[in-house]
Parts: structure tokens; C-alpha cells; sequence
């Protein structure tokens, strides 16, 4: 195996040994890219509108006026199936990192997920942030920006997340009947987090504008998203010097395709990728290519990739990103042996124990991030003290309960590292005092958990 | 983002090589061990600092019901409820615990407070200037430290022990050159003599793996701290406190032995939406955590201590459409402990009509809040002010002591 097709497994894919079929060099990374979403395909998950039922059935029993603290089973069984997709959901998301060849586009997934960072408020909620990367970001991943962004800003997920679902025009018909007003939370986050970054030149007046023109998306009550005119404020608008005065839904599709389309957004994107897969201190000809391929192409995410891929820069040999928890446990599940048909065959509560527990113990609680911003990039957020206990202890003690037997720890340092294995590694693997041990200090070791 | 974690690269990055290629900002002078106070190591007094990230509303937290204009401002939120403080304010329901502390001096508040902030209004770009300690004339990605860190550099004679960054959530306000322990006390690492020795090794060529491992060893080694006290579960029915309780035990643990700041971050405090019921269930995290530590420091060392709460910003003075608010500009700063001359809301008070708002939709700040922050210091730890304004807080002016320490 070549030095570069190491590099791309760990630093553009989840790890050797990779999965049968997957590509042996950038060109090929991209080739497949290119082509279906397979692991979508392969790993279905439960669609939303397959529980509106259960939404509206739960309404009617809401109606009938049983008190919420009196025993129902008929409710919690309809309650119990939003936990039982999204669990299912959980473990098809590790599968799909797990055992796809197309590994750059599960981690592109990744990427993409955490900057439109969402998190289940309640249990109805709780398939929203699979049902977000599904519906918003699998679909939009290798074509144009101002897609995913509309998808996502539009996305019932984000919609309750981001509180817009409650956001109403002060001058609209509702707005004025009820006493009800703006919430600008949605609106601030799109411009700052998701399109031109907080670096950007806009104004408080811009985040307001844009709030007033989301005025009007809302959840409707089977969770879809729905635009009610009657919530919507009247009168054009003014953002980043621009006016917006179409009807209906058409200035938030003007407002985020221009959004999408500010250079400062190609700008702000560039950098992120370029910390997200090669370095926290990136080089800067690196995050210029990639902002030229952005803003030249008009937000085509192949083309940004391609630079992205394309540049001397992501391929420098030192590792100098740490594997965030999820990288490292698909990673070391990986390195063990573990399939994704293996996860899902097992009891969700060993998943949950073995696996979701401790990756937030390590920093990063599944699916929930702190804030809108998503988890933090550079290795020393991760490799703290405390989040490196918790890495050591997790490949000391859990792999013997998921791999039977454990690989020779030697052969798995050079199986998932392969030219990367030091010889310090090498050494300490073969003088473990078991196999536990060995298996212990390669899935805690410096080289496996930089990427 | 990206001013964000650059900085956050500059402050954890090992080794000055990230750092030392971008030149300094003029602001931003090198710290010296000034020994300003002789260069003896810090004295008995203990500062916490805990940063409530997510923006709380000072409004709602200590209501100024006296203010004329208040009332039209928060149709929904105002609380008669709450309890008098000095006539013109009162505090959040949700604080109700607290008022012995008032009564006894040792819970005191500083209104209409902000860090140099301005604007933009994001929670990320406000935190990492909070802990950076800076204002807006130094670009945020230049800054190599948080001002606690920088407190720690300008005194000699100080070890590992003496500050303590507690829990899974990074603390950039103590990151920096000088030494201080991150540890999150729910963690535990159990390794045989042999595993020591092997990722000794292992992890020898990369110094970021080694420092923290090693420190992870020694802390586990070291236990948990002080865990003795008993817990009341009655006191806090239907509150989830239990994280609360393991960090403020371990933070109580070390500062009564050789600890003297302690810092660590709480949640909660982004109420866009049904603020009423969010406001108070992260009100009564933090109530109990001042009590716990309180209760868990003993009175001789709570009487040498001061805590301080601080947060990004504070938000809109109007109610937003969601029974909610949105993100502002002058908040509060809430201050507790033996050391405190408190019972008293101190601060100017701008007003809430519109014309003295700022941008007719926030709190206006009068007063910046690294300066009680560099006063407190200066009060506790006999440090000089222009160490305090160059390095410590760079570009601040304190201004006259507001005597806020007993």
C-alpha cells in the first residue's frame, strides 16, 4: 500500500483496512463521489413523513383530554417509535461510516452535519437530526452550496432547532392579532454560522432583516415545515444592500441563494474544510484554492472538493488533526474487525454502553453538540487530559467485548496504520503484557488517533 | 468561526511554533513575572470563575422592577414575585435560595456590565473575548491566552496546583503558557505499572499525547478530591444537578488544599423561546452550585473567597415574539463568597427608555466588566494595576475601586 493511499484512508476516509472496493487515489476518491450515494441506498433510514401518522394519532388522544401523567400505553407505544427510529438511525449512521468504500463521502457527511448542526429538542423530535442529514445534506452533497443551504435552512430540524418555527412577523395579520414577534436566532446563525462566517461584513440590521424575511416558515402541527403568509412580514426588505420584495416564499430562496453565493461564503466554507480534513493552522494557498474553486464555480461543492483533493497542501505526511470521538470509535471499530450488519444485530442497549456512552465521555455526546456551532476542530480541544482517559480506558476495556478473538496486537498496529506504525508502536505492541493491552495501546496511540 | 478557532489554535497549540510566526499586536505586551507583589506565590484567598456560556439575561435575573419603562419591556416576563433586593431591583424566583447569602453581604450583582464586545452579537466571537480578557482593538485570532493565565503568569513562586480547569468543556480563559490543571472529575484511568511505561513510550515523540496523558495519570492518581460531603437530593427535586455536584465537590476538594482559582463553564442561558421556564431551571444549577461550594469549602476558606459569574453578553431589553430575548449587550455579573462586600447591586444604572438603550434594543453597558474582574484581583491577590492593565486585561482602565471586597 502506497504512503498517499494511507494518507487518504485516514486523513479523507475512516481508516484502514478500508472496506472492499474503495478507491486507491484522489482521482478515484472523486470518481466515486461522483457517482449515487450508495450507503443511503444500502442503510435506509426511517422516513419522517412515515410517523406523521403516529403524530396525529398522538393529537387525538391529546384531544380526548387523558391527563399527560396518566397511564396510556396506546401513546407510549405511538411515543416509542420516534426513540426506536432514531436509535435505529444511530447505529445506520455508524454502519454507513463504517462500512462504505466511499468513505470521503461519509465523512463530507460528517462534515456537513456538524455545520448544520441540529439536536432533537424532545422525543417527537427525536429522527430530526438523522432526518436533516438524510433529506437536506445526503441529497445536495456533490452539487451546488445554495441547495444544501435552502434544504437545511428550510428543514423542520432546523426550523425547531433554531426556534424559527415560533418566529412571526410583528406586522403580519398573526403578528398583530396575537402580540407576536420576531425571534432572530435562525436568522443570525445562517449568516454567521452556515454562510458568511462571523468574520463577514453584515450588521445587526442584516441579521434582523433576514429575520423578517424567514418571518412566516414555521412547523406546522405534523412537524412538517409549512409558510403561512399570514406570519409572514409585509414589505420589502433590505439585506447586505440588496431589496427583497417578492411574494411568498421566493425572498427566503432569493435571500439564501445570494447568501450562499457572497465570496466572503466561499471564504468562510474554504477554511472550514480545509481545518475540518488537512490541518487547525492550514496553509493559506490551500484555503485560497479552495475559496477561488467555491467563488469561481458559482458554490459547486465538486469543484470545491477537487481543489480541495487537488492541492499539494491536503497531502503534507504529518498528521496533525486528532480523530474527534466519532472518527475514532468508527475508526477502531474498523481496525477490530467490526461490520456495520454486526452493530445493528446488536442489542441497541450494548451500542448505547459500548460505543455512545463513552464517545461522550471522550468530548462528544452523539448527535448533540453544545450549540449551533458544532464540535470544536483542533487537536487540543480533544486530547485534553481528560478526553485522552477516556480514550485509553474505552480500547483497554471494550474491545474484547466486541472483537472475538482480538487481533495480535502487532498485526492490527500494522493492519490500521500500515507505513504509519512507528517503531516506538511497534515495539510497545509486541511487549504488552496481553493481548488487551497491545490491542489497547495501538487504538490509544498517537498515530491512531491523528489523522 | 474562524476568529474563534484560530485562537483557539494560538492557545492550546504545544510548543510556540504556531505562534511565535505572527507578530505581536501592540496590545498585547509580553507578561514578565513582574512580581508586582514581591513574587511571592499567590496568598490565601480563592477566586472562582464561572462562565455561563449561551448569554444570560441580566434583565430577568435581577429585575429592575423600579425602572419606570421595565414593566412595557417584559409584559411576560416580569415577576412580581421576586424578591427585594435594595428597592429598585429585585431577583429571579429562581435565585430564592440565595437571599440569606444577600442578607449576610455575600452575594452581591454588577448591572449594566459587558465585556468590550460590540455588535455582532455571537456567542462564539463574545466567549473567547470574555476569557481572552482583551477589547475590540486586538484581533482575537492574536491573542495566545486566557486572562487567568495570564494572572498566573505574572506571579513566581506558583505550582501546577494552584488553578484548576475543571470539566469536559475546554476553558480558554485559563489556557495559556502558564501551568494549571485540566480535570473532569467523573473521569478515571486505571493502568498497570507496565501500560504506564508503555504509553510512555508510545506517546514520547508527540508532546501533545505525553503532556496530557501524563497529567492524566497524576490527577487520576491524586483521586477525586474532597467527595465527603453529603449530597441533599430532597433540596433539588426534578432538577438534574448531579454534573453540578461532581464539579463543584472536585473544584471545593482542591481549593481547600493547595488551589487558588478554579474555573469551569455552565450552560443554559440562550432563552430564545418560553424563557421563563429555562431562565430558572439553569438559575437553580447555578443557586446550587454557589451553595454546594459554599457548603463544601467550610466557612474559614468561603470566607477567603470570592466567586464571580460572567457571561458573554447580556440580551435584548424588549421581550422578543417568542416570550423570549434575543441576543444583547449589557448584562450582569454575579458575585458571591465570604470575601464579598455584597448585599448591594453595584454599577451605574443607564435607564431602559429607548433613547438609553443601546441601539435602542440592549442594556447599555457603563461600565466594562474586566474592570471589577482586575479590581477583584487587585483586592484579593494585592497585584499592581498596571500589571493589571497591560497584562492581565490589556488596554483596560479600572477606574476608582468600587470596593467590591470586604
Amino acid at each position: 500500500m502506497s504512503k498517499l493511499r494511507t494518507l487518504a484512508a485516514i486523513r479523507f476516509g475512516y481508516g484502514l483496512p478500508q472496506p472492499k472496493g474503495a478507491p486507491a487515489s484522489a482521482e478515484a476518491v472523486l470518481e466515486m463521489l461522483a457517482g449515487p450515494d450508495e450507503a443511503m441506498q444500502t442503510w435506509p433510514i426511517r422516513n419522517s413523513a412515515d410517523l406523521v401518522p403516529n403524530i396525529q394519532q398522538l393529537r387525538q388522544i391529546q384531544k380526548a383530554g387523558k391527563k399527560p401523567a396518566a397511564k396510556n400505553p396506546k401513546r407510549d407505544a405511538l411515543l416509542q417509535d420516534f426513540s426506536t427510529a432514531a436509535e435505529a438511525a444511530s447505529v445506520i449512521t455508524f454502519a454507513r461510516a463504517l462500512d462504505s468504500a466511499d468513505g470521503f463521502r461519509e465523512r463530507l457527511t460528517t462534515f456537513w452535519a456538524d455545520h448544520f448542526s441540529v439536536i432533537a429538542k424532545r422525543q417527537l423530535e427525536a429522527l430530526f437530526p438523522y432526518a436533516l442529514v438524510d433529506d437536506a445534506i445526503r441529497p445536495h452533497l456533490t452539487g451546488n452550496f445554495a441547495d444544501m443551504l435552502t434544504a437545511a435552512t428550510l428543514h423542520p430540524a432546523m426550523l425547531s432547532y433554531l426556534d424559527q418555527s415560533s418566529s412571526v412577523g410583528p406586522n403580519s395579520h398573526f403578528g398583530k392579532n396575537q402580540n407576536k414577534g420576531l425571534n432572530e436566532n435562525l436568522a443570525r446563525e445562517v449568516i454567521e454560522l452556515h454562510s458568511m462566517g462571523v468574520g463577514a461584513n453584515y450588521s445587526q440590521t442584516d441579521v434582523t432583516e433576514m429575520a423578517k424575511i424567514l418571518a412566516g416558515l414555521t412547523m406546522n402541527a405534523d412537524l412538517l415545515m409549512e409558510f403561512q403568509p399570514r406570519r409572514a412580514e409585509p414589505g420589502p426588505r433590505e439585506l447586505l444592500g440588496k431589496t427583497y420584495d417578492a411574494p411568498g416564499m421566493d425572498n427566503i430562496h432569493a435571500a439564501l441563494r445570494d447568501l450562499a453565493l457572497q465570496p466572503a461564503t466561499g471564504q468562510h466554507l474554504a477554511r472550514k474544510l480545509a481545518v475540518h480534513f488537512v490541518s487547525d493552522t492550514p496553509d493559506a494557498d490551500l484555503v485560497k484554492a479552495i475559496a477561488a474553486a467555491y467563488n469561481g464555480s458559482g458554490g459547486d461543492l465538486m469543484v470545491t472538493y477537487t481543489a480541495l483533493l487537488g492541492h499539494p497542501a491536503a497531502w503534507v505526511g504529518t498528521t496533525e488533526k486528532a480523530r474527534q470521538p466519532f472518527d475514532f470509535m468508527v475508526a477502531s471499530l474498523r481496525a477490530l474487525g467490526v461490520t456495520g450488519e454486526q452493530l445493528q444485530q446488536m442489542p441497541y442497549k450494548q451500542f448505547r454502553g459500548q460505543v455512545l456512552a463513552p464517545m461522550a465521555g471522550m468530548g462528544q455526546p452523539f448527535k448533540r453538540p453544545a450549540g449551533p456551532n458544532g464540535f470544536e476542530e483542533a487537536a487540543e480541544e480533544w486530547i485534553t487530559p481528560q478526553g485522552l482517559a477516556r480514550r485509553i480506558t474505552w480500547a483497554m476495556r471494550v474491545p474484547p467485548r466486541l472483537a472475538e478473538p482480538l487481533p495480535d496486537p502487532v498485526a492490527l498496529a500494522q493492519s490500521c496504520l500500515a507505513d504509519r506504525a512507528s517503531e516506538p508502536l511497534l515495539w510497545g505492541a509486541a511487549r504488552a503484557e496481553d493481548i488487551t493491552q497491545g490491542v489497547g495501546l495501538v487504538l490509544a496511540s498517537a498515530e491512531f488517533n491523528r489523522r | 468561526m474562524t476568529a474563534s478557532m484560530d485562537r483557539r489554535n494560538f492557545l492550546r497549540g504545544l510548543g510556540g511554533v504556531l505562534g511565535c510566526s505572527i507578530a505581536a499586536h501592540p496590545m498585547l505586551t509580553t507578561v514578565t513575572m513582574a512580581g508586582a507583589n514581591g513574587g511571592r506565590a499567590l496568598g490565601d484567598h480563592r477566586l472562582i470563575v464561572i462562565i455561563l456560556r449561551g448569554a444570560m439575561d441580566g434583565l430577568d435575573v435581577v429585575q429592575p422592577q423600579g425602572d419606570a419603562d421595565y414593566a412595557a419591556l417584559r409584559p411576560t416576563l416580569l415577576n412580581p414575585q421576586a424578591a427585594d433586593l435594595d428597592g429598585f431591583f429585585r431577583l429571579h424566583p429562581a435565585f430564592g435560595d440565595l437571599m440569606p447569602l444577600w442578607g449576610a453581604g455575600q452575594l452581591g450583582f454588577v448591572h449594566a456590565t459587558s465585556t468590550p464586545y460590540r455588535d455582532k452579537r455571537s456567542h462564539f466571537v463574545g466567549q473567547d473575548m470574555l476569557e481572552a480578557g482583551t477589547g475590540m482593538d486586538v484581533p482575537l485570532n492574536q491573542v495566545k491566552d486566557g486572562w487567568l493565565n495570564r494572572l498566573l503568569q505574572t506571579q513566581k513562586g506558583l505550582t501546577s496546583e494552584t488553578a484548576y480547569s475543571i470539566g469536559q468543556v475546554a476553558m480558554p480563559l485559563l489556557e495559556g503558557p502558564a501551568e494549571v490543571r485540566n480535570w473532569s472529575p467523573e473521569t478515571t484511568l486505571l493502568l498497570t505499572p507496565q501500560a504506564r511505561l508503555l504509553f510512555d513510550k508510545v506517546y514520547e515523540s508527540d508532546p501533545l499525547f505525553h503532556a496530557a496523558s501524563q497529567e492524566a495519570m497524576e490527577l487520576a492518581d491524586a483521586g477525586n478530591g474532597d467527595l465527603a460531603m453529603a449530597a441533599d437530593p430532597s433540596q433539588m427535586a426534578g432538577l438534574k444537578v448531579q454534573d453540578v455536584e461532581q464539579l463543584v465537590d472536585y473544584a471545593a476538594g482542591k481549593l481547600k488544599q493547595d488551589a487558588r482559582i478554579a474555573a469551569f463553564s455552565m450552560t443554559g442561558w440562550d432563552t430564545h423561546r418560553g424563557q421563563a421556564g429555562g431562565l430558572s431551571k439553569s438559575l437553580a444549577r447555578l443557586q446550587y452550585a454557589i451553595l454546594r461550594l459554599q457548603t463544601g469549602l467550610g466557612e474559614k476558606v468561603w470566607g477567603k473567597t470570592l466567586l464571580l459569574a460572567m457571561t458573554e453578553f447580556g440580551r435584548t431589553a424588549r421581550e422578543n415574539g417568542t416570550t423570549g430575548t434575543d441576543h444583547g449587550t449589557g448584562g450582569v455579573m454575579v458575585m458571591a463568597g465570604g470575601a464579598l462586600n455584597g448585599g448591594k447591586v453595584y454599577g451605574d444604572w443607564p435607564g431602559l427608555s429607548e433613547a438609553n438603550l443601546y441601539e435602542r434594543r440592549d442594556l447599555m453597558p457603563t461600565s466594562d466588566v474586566r474592570a471589577w474582574a482586575a479590581h477583584a484581583i487587585q483586592g484579593l491577590y494585592g497585584i499592581d494595576q498596571s500589571v493589571l492593565e497591560n497584562a492581565v486585561f490589556p488596554g483596560l482602565k479600572m477606574g476608582t475601586d468600587p470596593r467590591i471586597l470586604l
